[in-house]
């Protein structure tokens, strides 16, 4: 979570300084979403999610040098420069994928979990969206049919209450989103997205449903983003106590709480993880600042599997 | 040789693939128990079961999502759509998913998918159940787009589009799927990109696809009464385009009609105008001509349909007017 936590620090700085381009939004106040998450599932479990992307990879194990240089559009970032923060992929880690259109990945986030069924394994999918996108038609379908087939996916709705500037209450009479699984049966609750060890034990619970072939888990993750939809949202909709209510209930800040209040940890070893996250954020900046721009014959590739698909050229 | 229809010769390169690659499957709305709304999947839920062959809720976005989700975690899904109507309910996951996760992601997910059902126009269904998207598809990169026009460019094609690694739209015909022809029992596959030349002349090249080249074949029986020698090509894949083919015939007939029953506006006519037009300029006689839906929608009356389409009598004015006569 400090890692996630230091890392969007500084590609909020980064864009700030024109070195990150494009859309860009972070995951500021959400860590424990992903951070308790990828503690209650295996290495071989899916995950697939919108375009807030930037934690999840690194929760599943990415080095944050292959990011960081993605988000720099260089060839050495995770998609080889292509996708830009919205785009983040990592299929060693089973991470398939930031989605730029809202509530698209909840189908294929089923579809995933459709090919899990379909070969007779027992991994499930993590398929993240905010809150937002279950209000797309897109989820209810996906919904139905997960349900239908008893597909092995944990839907989880990372509602921090803001669709970029509109409120949940502005965008349906039903608050707690977590109702709308209930509509198609669906196992669906509650749970404080803010505390890492909720998140961890709902997901557990959740991913042995699923592995016991009982079919989707509707999860509903109350948390806070603190940073505004994007880099360029001054996040004016919202008012700066509401910010310091969930500040006061920081993620990392509980967990320290916890580890300081059992003595499973001393200041020191906080002091060493910090320089630690440090030392790996700024390798980041290193790795992404020295690594090329895609050359241009790359444009032409990875568009097609088949290597020489004869793409129109006009020569101008 | 054998003769069969047009659904069958669709429903074997299916079967056939599928008895090679588990992978496989078949998804849409009443492939399974009803057999198929045209009856291509005839039988195949007795073959293949229930975990292969599968109906699903009226819900295209959502299961044409599923699959390309499918598809990225290793399974090689074939999406029937009951008409390509009907696939603008879930264009999003085709351009916007499909189209673009190898690239996205810097080739690290494929998706090996088809997307199949019928296109254009089937009788008298009015505005919404007419529509030939084929120019639409093809102009989004990521996506390759086969529009063959009889069983047996059905069936190869069919099986090449089964076994593509890329993302393929398959465009058929409510009105084709009747259509009998020569099919051999034997394997064959046919390329992806490659047109044919369906009838061979030297006085002008007519070039088409799908269902409605066959207004061409008409057409060019009449002309020959008259002396003139049409040549037809069958571009069969309107993503990539084969363009040397058409090249090669116009270097030779110099005059050129194209006949496609898409509207006009931004159509694969347009994009073979401008293509002869760099490459053949010199070899030109006469101004290229294009015979194409009525730029509206499309309406139910018989006699509306008939100033609609692209007939017979309309592509025997046009090839006259490019031959002068």
């Amino acid at each position: 979570m400090l890692l996630m936590r230091r890392f969007e620090e500084k590609a909020g700085q980064l864009y700030i300084q024109q070195k990150i381009r494009g859309f860009c939004h972070l995951y500021n106040g959400q860590e424990a979403l992903v951070a308790g998450a990828v503690s209650a599932i295996s290495p071989d479990d899916n995950m697939v999610t919108a375009y807030r992307d930037h934690a999840h990879p690194l929760g599943r194990g990415m080095h944050p040098k292959f990011i960081m240089a993605e988000l720099y559009g260089k060839v050495t970032g995770c998609s080889k420069g292509k996708g830009g923060s919205m785009h983040l992929f990592g299929k060693e880690y089973n991470f398939f994928g930031g989605h730029g259109i809202v509530g698209g990945q909840i189908p294929l986030g089923a579809g995933i979990a459709f090919a899990e069924k379909y070969k007779g394994t027992s991994h499930v999918t993590l398929c993240y969206m905010g809150d937002g996108a279950v209000r797309q038609g897109a989820l209810h379908e996906a919904f139905n049919m997960s349900m239908l087939w008893k597909l092995p996916v944990i839907f989880i709705i990372e509602n921090n209450n803001y669709a970029m500037g509109t409120s949940v209450e502005r965008t349906t009479n039903v608050h707690d989103l977590y109702k709308i699984g209930c509509s198609y049966e669906m196992p669906s609750k509650q749970v404080d997205g803010m505390n890492c060890e909720t998140v961890h034990e709902a997901i557990f619970e959740a991913a042995t449903h699923c592995r016991e072939g009982k079919g989707p888990v509707l999860l509903e993750m109350k948390t806070y983003r603190y940073r505004g939809h994007s880099m360029s949202d001054p996040a004016k909709y919202r008012t700066k106590e509401e910010l310091e209510e969930y500040k006061a209930k920081d993620p990392i800040e509980t967990v320290l709480s916890v580890l300081r209040k059992n003595k499973w940890i001393s200041e020191k070893d906080i002091d060493a993880s910090e320089e630690r996250v440090k030392a790996l954020v700024d390798e980041s900046v290193e790795f992404a600042e020295n690594s090329p721009f895609p050359d241009v014959h790359e444009l032409y590739e990875d568009v097609y599997v088949q290597e020489d698909y004869p793409f129109i050229m006009d020569g101008f | 040789m054998r003769t069969i229809q047009f659904r069958e010769a669709l429903r074997e390169a299916l079967s056939e693939e599928m008895r090679k690659d588990e992978t496989i499957f078949l998804i849409g709305e009443e492939v399974a128990e009803y057999n198929g709304a045209y009856k291509v999947s005839q039988g195949m839920l007795d073959e293949f079961g229930s975990k292969r062959v599968i109906d699903t809720p009226i819900a295209e976005l959502g299961f044409a999502g599923i699959a390309v989700g499918a598809a990225m975690n290793g399974l090689r899904p074939v999406v029937e759509f009951m008409t390509f109507n009907f696939s603008l309910v879930a264009i999003d996951q085709i351009i916007n998913s499909a189209a673009k996760m190898m690239s996205m992601s810097g080739g690290q997910y494929s998706v090996p998918i088809v997307f199949r059902g019928p296109t254009a126009s089937a009788g008298m269904l009015s505005s919404q159940h007419s529509q030939a998207f084929e120019s639409w598809y093809a102009n989004c990169p990521g996506l390759k787009v086969i529009v063959p026009s009889n069983p047996y460019d059905a069936k190869g094609l069919l099986k090449s589009a089964i076994r593509d690694n890329d993302p393929v739209i398959f465009m058929e015909s409510e009105q084709m799927y009747g259509d009998k022809a020569e099919v051999p029992e034997e394997e064959y596959t046919i390329p992806i990109g490659v047109a044919e030349i369906k009838r061979a002349g030297s006085d002008v090249t007519l070039v088409s696809f799908g269902k409605i080249i066959k207004t061409c074949y008409t057409a060019a029986e009449e002309l020959e009464k008259e002396g003139i020698h049409a040549e037809i090509i069958d571009l069969r894949t309107v993503r990539p385009i084969d363009y040397n083919t058409v090249i090669n015939s116009v270097k030779k007939t110099n005059r050129l009609v194209i006949v496609e029953e898409a509207w006009p506006l931004a159509s694969i006519a347009s994009e073979i105008t401008f293509k002869i037009q760099k490459e053949a300029f010199d070899y030109l006689d006469a101004p290229i001509l294009r015979v194409t839906s009525a730029d509206v929608p499309l309406p139910y009356a018989p006699t509306l349909i008939e100033a609609s389409l692209p007939n017979p009598g309309r592509i025997i004015k046009a090839v006259k007017q490019v031959m002068y006569k």
